[in-house]
Protein backbone atom coordinates (compact mmCIF):
# COMPACT_ATOMS: atom_id res chain seq x y z
CA UNK A 1 0.00 0.00 0.00
CA UNK A 2 1.24 3.45 -0.76
CA UNK A 3 0.15 7.03 -0.63
CA UNK A 4 -1.94 8.49 -3.41
CA UNK A 5 -1.97 12.05 -4.65
CA UNK A 6 -5.22 13.99 -4.59
CA UNK A 7 -6.04 17.58 -5.47
CA UNK A 8 -8.33 19.42 -3.08
CA UNK A 9 -9.61 22.91 -3.79
CA UNK A 10 -10.50 24.62 -0.49
CA UNK A 11 -13.39 26.99 0.14
CA UNK A 12 -11.19 29.98 -0.73
CA UNK A 13 -10.52 28.50 -4.16
CA UNK A 14 -6.92 27.48 -3.44
CA UNK A 15 -5.93 24.08 -4.81
CA UNK A 16 -3.71 21.84 -2.69
CA UNK A 17 -2.04 18.68 -3.93
CA UNK A 18 -1.73 16.34 -0.96
CA UNK A 19 -0.57 12.82 -0.20
CA UNK A 20 -3.27 10.62 1.23
CA UNK A 21 -2.43 7.30 2.89
CA UNK A 22 -4.44 4.30 1.73
CA UNK A 23 -3.54 2.10 4.68
CA UNK A 24 -4.96 4.20 7.52
CA UNK A 25 -8.68 3.59 6.89
CA UNK A 26 -9.01 7.29 6.12
CA UNK A 27 -11.75 9.01 4.19
CA UNK A 28 -11.60 12.23 2.20
CA UNK A 29 -13.10 14.32 5.01
CA UNK A 30 -10.37 13.10 7.35
CA UNK A 31 -7.68 13.86 4.78
CA UNK A 32 -8.98 17.43 4.54
CA UNK A 33 -8.95 17.72 8.33
CA UNK A 34 -5.48 16.22 8.68
CA UNK A 35 -4.09 18.88 6.33
CA UNK A 36 -6.31 21.54 7.97
CA UNK A 37 -7.68 22.67 4.61
CA UNK A 38 -10.90 23.81 6.31
CA UNK A 39 -11.15 25.20 9.86
CA UNK A 40 -11.93 22.68 12.59
CA UNK A 41 -15.61 22.80 13.43
CA UNK A 42 -16.62 23.56 9.85
CA UNK A 43 -16.00 20.10 8.41
CA UNK A 44 -16.73 16.61 9.66
CA UNK A 45 -19.11 17.94 12.28
CA UNK A 46 -20.95 14.63 12.74
CA UNK A 47 -17.67 12.74 12.79
CA UNK A 48 -18.22 10.92 9.51
CA UNK A 49 -21.64 9.29 9.90
CA UNK A 50 -23.15 10.93 6.79
CA UNK A 51 -25.39 12.85 9.16
CA UNK A 52 -24.40 16.41 8.43
CA UNK A 53 -23.27 17.75 5.10
CA UNK A 54 -20.28 19.73 6.30
CA UNK A 55 -17.87 17.62 4.21
CA UNK A 56 -19.81 17.97 0.98
CA UNK A 57 -17.51 18.25 -2.01
CA UNK A 58 -17.74 18.37 -5.79
CA UNK A 59 -15.89 15.62 -7.61
CA UNK A 60 -14.06 17.16 -10.57
CA UNK A 61 -12.23 14.15 -12.02
CA UNK A 62 -13.90 11.12 -13.60
CA UNK A 63 -12.82 8.50 -11.06
CA UNK A 64 -15.18 5.66 -10.33
CA UNK A 65 -16.31 6.28 -6.78
CA UNK A 66 -17.93 3.89 -4.33
CA UNK A 67 -21.69 3.77 -4.80
CA UNK A 68 -23.72 6.15 -2.66
CA UNK A 69 -25.34 4.63 0.41
CA UNK A 70 -28.96 5.45 1.24
CA UNK A 71 -27.73 7.54 4.15
CA UNK A 72 -25.45 9.65 1.97
CA UNK A 73 -28.12 10.01 -0.72
CA UNK A 74 -30.71 11.14 1.82
CA UNK A 75 -28.32 13.58 3.47
CA UNK A 76 -27.47 15.17 0.13
CA UNK A 77 -31.19 15.49 -0.56
CA UNK A 78 -31.43 17.83 2.42
CA UNK A 79 -28.15 19.70 2.02
CA UNK A 80 -27.65 23.04 0.28
CA UNK A 81 -25.55 23.89 -2.80
CA UNK A 82 -25.93 20.33 -4.04
CA UNK A 83 -24.79 19.63 -7.61
CA UNK A 84 -24.85 16.47 -9.70
CA UNK A 85 -21.22 15.77 -8.74
CA UNK A 86 -21.76 16.32 -5.01
CA UNK A 87 -20.55 13.68 -2.59
CA UNK A 88 -19.93 13.54 1.14
CA UNK A 89 -16.18 13.37 1.73
CA UNK A 90 -16.65 11.12 4.75
CA UNK A 91 -18.08 8.40 2.52
CA UNK A 92 -15.13 8.33 0.13
CA UNK A 93 -12.42 6.02 1.44
CA UNK A 94 -8.89 6.45 0.25
CA UNK A 95 -7.98 3.55 -2.02
CA UNK A 96 -5.28 3.20 -4.66
CA UNK A 97 -7.93 3.53 -7.39
CA UNK A 98 -8.45 7.13 -6.34
CA UNK A 99 -4.92 8.28 -7.21
CA UNK A 100 -5.22 11.62 -8.98
CA UNK A 101 -8.68 12.41 -7.58
CA UNK A 102 -9.70 16.06 -7.86
CA UNK A 103 -12.33 17.56 -5.58
CA UNK A 104 -13.55 20.96 -4.49
CA UNK A 105 -15.05 21.62 -1.06
CA UNK A 106 -18.63 22.89 -1.13
CA UNK A 107 -19.34 26.18 0.67
CA UNK A 108 -19.86 26.07 4.41
CA UNK A 109 -23.51 26.04 5.38
CA UNK B 1 -33.92 33.04 39.47
CA UNK B 2 -32.57 29.50 39.40
CA UNK B 3 -29.65 29.02 41.81
CA UNK B 4 -27.22 26.15 41.84
CA UNK B 5 -23.60 25.26 42.59
CA UNK B 6 -22.45 24.31 39.09
CA UNK B 7 -24.36 25.62 36.10
CA UNK B 8 -23.69 23.27 33.21
CA UNK B 9 -24.31 24.51 29.69
CA UNK B 10 -25.04 21.53 27.49
CA UNK B 11 -26.84 18.34 28.53
CA UNK B 12 -24.82 15.88 26.43
CA UNK B 13 -22.99 12.92 27.95
CA UNK B 14 -20.18 15.07 29.36
CA UNK B 15 -22.56 17.54 30.99
CA UNK B 16 -24.69 14.74 32.40
CA UNK B 17 -21.73 12.89 33.87
CA UNK B 18 -20.50 16.11 35.48
CA UNK B 19 -23.70 16.03 37.56
CA UNK B 20 -22.62 12.68 38.99
CA UNK B 21 -19.10 13.76 39.86
CA UNK B 22 -20.40 17.01 41.35
CA UNK B 23 -22.97 15.04 43.35
CA UNK B 24 -20.27 12.91 44.95
CA UNK B 25 -18.87 16.20 46.26
CA UNK B 26 -22.35 17.26 47.42
CA UNK B 27 -22.50 19.99 44.78
CA UNK B 28 -25.80 20.61 43.00
CA UNK B 29 -26.08 21.11 39.26
CA UNK B 30 -28.48 22.66 36.80
CA UNK B 31 -28.23 22.12 33.05
CA UNK B 32 -29.24 24.37 30.14
CA UNK B 33 -29.65 22.95 26.66
CA UNK B 34 -31.01 24.39 23.43
CA UNK B 35 -32.49 21.04 22.51
CA UNK B 36 -35.81 19.95 24.00
CA UNK B 37 -34.36 16.73 25.47
CA UNK B 38 -31.15 15.79 27.29
CA UNK B 39 -28.43 13.80 25.53
CA UNK B 40 -26.96 16.30 23.07
CA UNK B 41 -25.72 14.82 19.80
CA UNK B 42 -26.24 11.29 21.15
CA UNK B 43 -29.96 11.91 21.42
CA UNK B 44 -30.41 14.34 18.55
CA UNK B 45 -28.17 13.06 15.75
CA UNK B 46 -27.42 9.40 16.34
CA UNK B 47 -29.52 7.76 19.11
CA UNK B 48 -29.56 4.43 17.26
CA UNK B 49 -25.84 4.27 16.50
CA UNK B 50 -23.72 1.88 18.55
CA UNK B 51 -20.66 3.30 20.35
CA UNK B 52 -17.79 0.89 20.98
CA UNK B 53 -15.31 2.93 23.01
CA UNK B 54 -17.12 3.60 26.26
CA UNK B 55 -14.97 1.81 28.85
CA UNK B 56 -16.80 -1.19 30.23
CA UNK B 57 -19.40 -1.24 27.46
CA UNK B 58 -18.35 -3.44 24.54
CA UNK B 59 -21.26 -1.89 22.63
CA UNK B 60 -23.87 0.65 23.66
CA UNK B 61 -26.41 2.61 21.63
CA UNK B 62 -25.94 6.36 21.98
CA UNK B 63 -29.55 6.70 23.13
CA UNK B 64 -29.08 3.98 25.76
CA UNK B 65 -25.92 5.66 27.02
CA UNK B 66 -27.94 8.82 27.61
CA UNK B 67 -30.68 6.83 29.39
CA UNK B 68 -28.05 5.19 31.60
CA UNK B 69 -26.44 8.52 32.44
CA UNK B 70 -29.83 9.99 33.34
CA UNK B 71 -30.39 7.03 35.67
CA UNK B 72 -26.92 7.37 37.16
CA UNK B 73 -27.42 11.05 38.04
CA UNK B 74 -31.02 10.74 39.21
CA UNK B 75 -30.09 10.69 42.94
CA UNK B 76 -28.45 14.08 42.48
CA UNK B 77 -31.66 15.71 41.26
CA UNK B 78 -30.25 17.96 38.53
CA UNK B 79 -32.41 20.80 37.30
CA UNK B 80 -32.96 21.32 33.57
CA UNK B 81 -33.71 24.34 31.42
CA UNK B 82 -34.38 22.68 28.07
CA UNK B 83 -35.22 24.19 24.69
CA UNK B 84 -33.45 27.41 25.65
CA UNK B 85 -30.07 28.66 24.54
CA UNK B 86 -27.62 30.25 26.99
CA UNK B 87 -27.16 33.73 25.58
CA UNK B 88 -25.43 36.07 28.00
CA UNK B 89 -23.21 35.82 31.03
CA UNK B 90 -22.61 38.43 33.68
CA UNK B 91 -20.06 38.29 36.48
CA UNK B 92 -21.24 39.62 39.82
CA UNK B 93 -19.06 41.30 42.45
CA UNK B 94 -19.07 38.21 44.66
CA UNK B 95 -17.48 36.26 41.78
CA UNK B 96 -20.61 34.34 40.84
CA UNK B 97 -22.23 34.39 37.43
CA UNK B 98 -25.69 35.04 36.02
CA UNK B 99 -26.45 33.24 32.77
CA UNK B 100 -29.55 34.31 30.87
CA UNK B 101 -31.17 32.28 28.10
CA UNK B 102 -32.72 33.50 24.87
CA UNK B 103 -36.10 33.19 26.62
CA UNK B 104 -34.98 35.31 29.56
CA UNK B 105 -34.59 32.52 32.13
CA UNK B 106 -31.91 33.53 34.64
CA UNK B 107 -29.51 31.19 36.40
CA UNK B 108 -27.04 32.07 39.17
CA UNK B 109 -24.05 29.95 40.14
CA UNK B 110 -20.51 30.36 41.46
CA UNK B 111 -19.26 27.96 38.77
CA UNK B 112 -20.18 27.72 35.08
CA UNK B 113 -19.14 24.60 33.17
CA UNK B 114 -19.58 24.83 29.42
CA UNK B 115 -20.17 21.33 28.06
CA UNK B 116 -21.61 22.63 24.82
CA UNK B 117 -20.27 19.99 22.44
CA UNK B 118 -20.40 21.35 18.93
CA UNK B 119 -22.36 24.38 20.04
CA UNK B 120 -26.09 24.87 20.12
CA UNK B 121 -28.18 23.30 17.42
CA UNK B 122 -29.63 25.96 15.16
CA UNK B 123 -32.01 25.38 12.26
CA UNK B 124 -30.35 25.24 8.86
CA UNK B 125 -31.72 28.03 6.72
CA UNK B 126 -32.33 27.80 2.99
CA UNK B 127 -30.21 30.05 0.79
CA UNK B 128 -32.84 32.54 -0.32
CA UNK B 129 -32.12 36.16 -1.03
CA UNK B 130 -34.81 37.96 0.94
CA UNK B 131 -35.19 35.33 3.64
CA UNK B 132 -34.41 37.69 6.53
CA UNK B 133 -37.18 40.07 5.53
CA UNK B 134 -39.84 37.42 6.07
CA UNK B 135 -38.46 35.79 9.23
CA UNK B 136 -41.28 36.05 11.78
CA UNK B 137 -43.38 37.50 8.94
CA UNK B 138 -44.39 34.19 7.45
CA UNK B 139 -41.11 32.26 7.39
CA UNK B 140 -40.14 30.01 10.30
CA UNK B 141 -37.74 27.15 10.93
CA UNK B 142 -39.64 25.26 13.57
CA UNK B 143 -43.20 24.86 14.72
CA UNK B 144 -43.59 26.41 18.13
CA UNK B 145 -47.36 26.75 18.32
CA UNK B 146 -49.36 24.80 15.71
CA UNK B 147 -52.42 27.00 16.35
CA UNK B 148 -50.66 29.82 14.48
CA UNK B 149 -51.37 27.85 11.30
CA UNK B 150 -55.06 27.21 11.90
CA UNK B 151 -57.02 27.82 8.67
CA UNK B 152 -53.91 29.23 6.97
CA UNK B 153 -52.16 28.19 3.80
CA UNK B 154 -48.86 26.55 4.69
CA UNK B 155 -45.95 25.33 2.61
CA UNK B 156 -43.41 23.04 4.25
CA UNK B 157 -40.00 22.25 2.76
CA UNK B 158 -37.76 19.36 3.75
CA UNK B 159 -37.40 15.62 3.40
CA UNK B 160 -36.85 14.31 6.90
CA UNK B 161 -38.97 13.28 9.84
CA UNK B 162 -39.89 16.76 11.00
CA UNK B 163 -41.11 17.80 7.53
CA UNK B 164 -43.22 14.64 7.32
CA UNK B 165 -44.55 14.80 10.85
CA UNK B 166 -45.56 18.45 10.70
CA UNK B 167 -47.18 17.99 7.29
CA UNK B 168 -49.28 15.21 8.81
CA UNK B 169 -50.13 17.21 11.89
CA UNK B 170 -50.95 20.45 10.09
CA UNK B 171 -53.08 18.66 7.47
CA UNK B 172 -55.85 18.77 10.08
CA UNK B 173 -55.12 22.29 11.27
CA UNK B 174 -54.21 24.42 8.27
CA UNK B 175 -56.58 25.13 5.40
CA UNK B 176 -53.98 23.97 2.90
CA UNK B 177 -50.69 22.07 3.33
CA UNK B 178 -48.11 21.80 0.56
CA UNK B 179 -45.00 19.71 1.06
CA UNK B 180 -42.03 20.48 -1.18
CA UNK B 181 -38.93 18.29 -1.33
CA UNK B 182 -35.96 18.12 -3.64
CA UNK B 183 -36.37 14.37 -4.13
CA UNK B 184 -39.25 12.01 -4.62
CA UNK B 185 -37.89 9.94 -1.75
CA UNK B 186 -38.30 10.95 1.87
CA UNK B 187 -36.09 9.92 4.75
CA UNK B 188 -38.23 9.25 7.76
CA UNK B 189 -40.02 6.66 9.84
CA UNK B 190 -41.86 4.26 7.55
CA UNK B 191 -45.30 4.98 9.00
CA UNK B 192 -44.80 8.73 8.58
CA UNK B 193 -43.97 8.24 4.92
CA UNK B 194 -47.04 6.02 4.47
CA UNK B 195 -49.28 8.45 6.32
CA UNK B 196 -48.19 11.29 4.03
CA UNK B 197 -48.92 9.05 1.05
CA UNK B 198 -52.46 8.44 2.36
CA UNK B 199 -53.05 12.12 3.03
CA UNK B 200 -51.76 12.95 -0.42
CA UNK B 201 -54.15 10.41 -1.97
CA UNK B 202 -57.00 11.96 -0.01
CA UNK B 203 -56.00 15.40 -1.28
CA UNK B 204 -55.22 16.67 2.22
CA UNK B 205 -51.55 17.24 1.47
CA UNK B 206 -50.42 18.79 -1.76
CA UNK B 207 -47.10 17.14 -2.58
CA UNK B 208 -44.67 18.78 -5.00
CA UNK B 209 -41.50 16.79 -5.79
CA UNK B 210 -38.79 16.95 -6.98
CA UNK B 211 -38.88 20.66 -6.39
CA UNK B 212 -37.35 23.48 -4.42
CA UNK B 213 -38.53 26.80 -3.12
CA UNK B 214 -36.60 29.38 -5.10
CA UNK B 215 -38.22 32.67 -4.20
CA UNK B 216 -40.28 34.49 -1.58
CA UNK B 217 -42.70 37.30 -2.39
CA UNK B 218 -44.92 39.66 -0.49
CA UNK B 219 -45.28 43.32 0.46
CA UNK B 220 -44.64 43.32 4.22
CA UNK B 221 -45.30 39.72 4.99
CA UNK B 222 -45.02 36.53 2.99
CA UNK B 223 -47.76 36.25 0.38
CA UNK B 224 -46.46 33.67 -2.07
CA UNK B 225 -43.53 31.40 -2.84
CA UNK B 226 -41.95 30.43 -6.12
CA UNK B 227 -41.61 26.68 -6.42
CA UNK B 228 -39.34 25.29 -9.11
CA UNK B 229 -40.26 21.78 -10.10
CA UNK B 230 -37.29 19.91 -11.54
CA UNK B 231 -38.72 17.07 -13.58
CA UNK B 232 -37.72 16.60 -17.21
CA UNK B 233 -38.73 20.17 -17.97
CA UNK B 234 -38.36 22.87 -15.38
CA UNK B 235 -41.71 24.18 -14.23
CA UNK B 236 -42.19 27.27 -12.08
CA UNK B 237 -45.20 27.41 -9.80
CA UNK B 238 -46.27 30.46 -7.83
CA UNK B 239 -48.15 29.33 -4.77
CA UNK B 240 -50.08 31.68 -2.53
CA UNK B 241 -49.24 30.97 1.10
CA UNK B 242 -49.45 32.57 4.51
CA UNK B 243 -46.59 30.56 5.99
CA UNK B 244 -43.42 28.87 4.84
CA UNK B 245 -41.88 26.41 7.29
CA UNK B 246 -38.36 25.39 6.27
CA UNK B 247 -37.38 22.14 8.00
CA UNK B 248 -33.87 21.33 6.80
CA UNK B 249 -32.54 19.91 10.05
CA UNK B 250 -30.25 21.42 12.62
CA UNK B 251 -26.62 22.34 12.50
CA UNK B 252 -24.46 23.15 15.49
CA UNK B 253 -23.06 26.65 15.93
CA UNK B 254 -20.81 27.95 18.68
CA UNK B 255 -23.26 30.84 18.89
CA UNK B 256 -23.36 33.46 21.66
CA UNK B 257 -20.79 31.61 23.82
CA UNK B 258 -18.26 32.86 21.28
CA UNK B 259 -18.85 36.38 22.63
CA UNK B 260 -18.33 35.61 26.31
CA UNK B 261 -14.76 36.83 26.37
CA UNK B 262 -13.33 33.33 26.34
CA UNK B 263 -10.22 32.47 24.40
CA UNK B 264 -11.33 30.68 21.24
CA UNK B 265 -9.16 28.58 18.94
CA UNK B 266 -10.37 26.41 16.05
CA UNK B 267 -14.02 27.01 16.95
CA UNK B 268 -13.38 25.65 20.44
CA UNK B 269 -12.66 27.12 23.88
CA UNK B 270 -9.07 27.02 25.10
CA UNK B 271 -8.60 25.49 28.54
CA UNK B 272 -5.85 24.68 30.99
CA UNK B 273 -5.56 20.90 31.23
CA UNK B 274 -4.86 21.19 34.96
CA UNK B 275 -8.57 21.60 35.65
CA UNK B 276 -10.19 22.53 32.30
CA UNK B 277 -10.70 26.12 33.38
CA UNK B 278 -10.93 28.79 30.69
CA UNK B 279 -9.15 32.14 30.70
CA UNK B 280 -12.04 33.42 32.86
CA UNK B 281 -11.66 32.03 36.42
CA UNK B 282 -14.78 30.15 37.46
CA UNK B 283 -15.77 29.29 33.89
CA UNK B 284 -14.74 25.83 32.78
CA UNK B 285 -15.13 24.11 29.40
CA UNK B 286 -15.36 20.32 29.16
CA UNK B 287 -15.99 17.80 26.40
CA UNK B 288 -16.02 18.46 22.66
CA UNK B 289 -16.29 22.24 23.08
CA UNK B 290 -12.81 22.68 24.55
CA UNK B 291 -9.40 22.47 22.99
CA UNK B 292 -5.88 21.94 24.26
CA UNK B 293 -2.71 20.29 23.08
CA UNK B 294 -3.55 16.70 22.24
CA UNK B 295 -7.31 17.15 22.54
CA UNK B 296 -9.46 14.24 21.37
CA UNK B 297 -13.18 14.70 20.94
CA UNK B 298 -14.23 11.50 22.64
CA UNK B 299 -17.01 10.91 25.16
CA UNK B 300 -14.60 9.09 27.43
CA UNK B 301 -12.27 12.10 27.47
CA UNK B 302 -15.25 14.32 28.31
CA UNK B 303 -15.97 12.13 31.35
CA UNK B 304 -12.41 12.56 32.57
CA UNK B 305 -12.51 16.31 32.02
CA UNK B 306 -15.83 16.57 33.88
CA UNK B 307 -14.33 14.73 36.86
CA UNK B 308 -11.29 16.99 37.17
CA UNK B 309 -13.45 20.06 36.63
CA UNK B 310 -15.66 19.12 39.60
CA UNK B 311 -12.66 18.72 41.93
CA UNK B 312 -11.42 22.17 40.95
CA UNK B 313 -14.91 23.66 41.27
CA UNK B 314 -15.20 22.25 44.78
CA UNK B 315 -11.98 23.93 45.83
CA UNK B 316 -13.10 27.22 44.31
CA UNK B 317 -16.37 27.11 46.23
CA UNK B 318 -14.82 25.87 49.48
CA UNK B 319 -11.22 27.11 49.44
CA UNK B 320 -10.64 26.32 53.11
CA UNK B 321 -12.17 22.87 53.28
CA UNK B 322 -9.89 19.87 53.49
CA UNK B 323 -10.93 17.14 51.15
CA UNK B 324 -9.60 13.96 49.58
CA UNK B 325 -11.24 12.08 46.75
CA UNK B 326 -13.23 9.08 47.93
CA UNK B 327 -13.94 5.95 45.91
CA UNK B 328 -17.59 5.06 45.38
CA UNK B 329 -16.70 1.51 46.46
CA UNK B 330 -15.78 3.00 49.84
CA UNK B 331 -18.11 5.94 50.26
CA UNK B 332 -21.06 4.70 48.24
CA UNK B 333 -23.41 7.21 46.62
CA UNK B 334 -25.60 9.39 48.78
CA UNK B 335 -28.23 11.17 46.75
CA UNK B 336 -29.84 14.52 47.50
CA UNK B 337 -33.11 12.60 47.42
CA UNK B 338 -32.10 10.69 50.56
CA UNK B 339 -31.21 7.54 48.64
CA UNK B 340 -28.06 5.71 49.55
CA UNK B 341 -26.20 3.12 47.55
CA UNK B 342 -23.20 1.34 49.01
CA UNK B 343 -21.25 -1.86 48.83
CA UNK B 344 -22.76 -4.58 51.03
CA UNK B 345 -20.82 -5.05 54.22
CA UNK B 346 -18.79 -8.21 54.49
CA UNK B 347 -20.11 -10.63 57.04
CA UNK B 348 -17.83 -11.46 59.94
CA UNK B 349 -18.92 -14.78 61.28
CA UNK B 350 -17.11 -17.85 62.43
CA UNK B 351 -17.56 -21.05 60.49
CA UNK B 352 -18.04 -24.02 62.77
Amino acid sequence: MSDIKIKITDREGVTHEVDAPTDMNMNLMEVVRSYELAPEGTIGVCGGMAMCASCQCYVKSDHVLPEMSDDEDAMLAEAFNVEDNSRLGCQIHMTEDLDGLEVELAPES
Amino acid sequence: MIQTDILIIGAGPTGLFAVFEAGLLQLKCHLIDALPQPGGQCAEIYPKKPIYDIPGFPEVLAGDLVDNLMKQIEPFQPGFTLGERADTIEKLEDGSFIVTTNKGTQHKAPIVAIAGGLGSFEPRKPLLENLKKYEDNGVSYMVKDPEVYRDKKVVIAGGGDSALDWSIFLADVASEVTLVHRRNEFRGALDSVEKVQQLKNKGKINLITPAEIEGLNGEDKLESVLIRKKTTAIEDITLEVDHFIALFGLSPKLGPIGDWGLEIEKNAIKVDTFDYQTNVPGIYAIGDINTYNGKLKLILCGFHEATLMCQSAYQRIFPDKKYVMKYTTVGGVTGFDGSKKEAPKAVVKAID
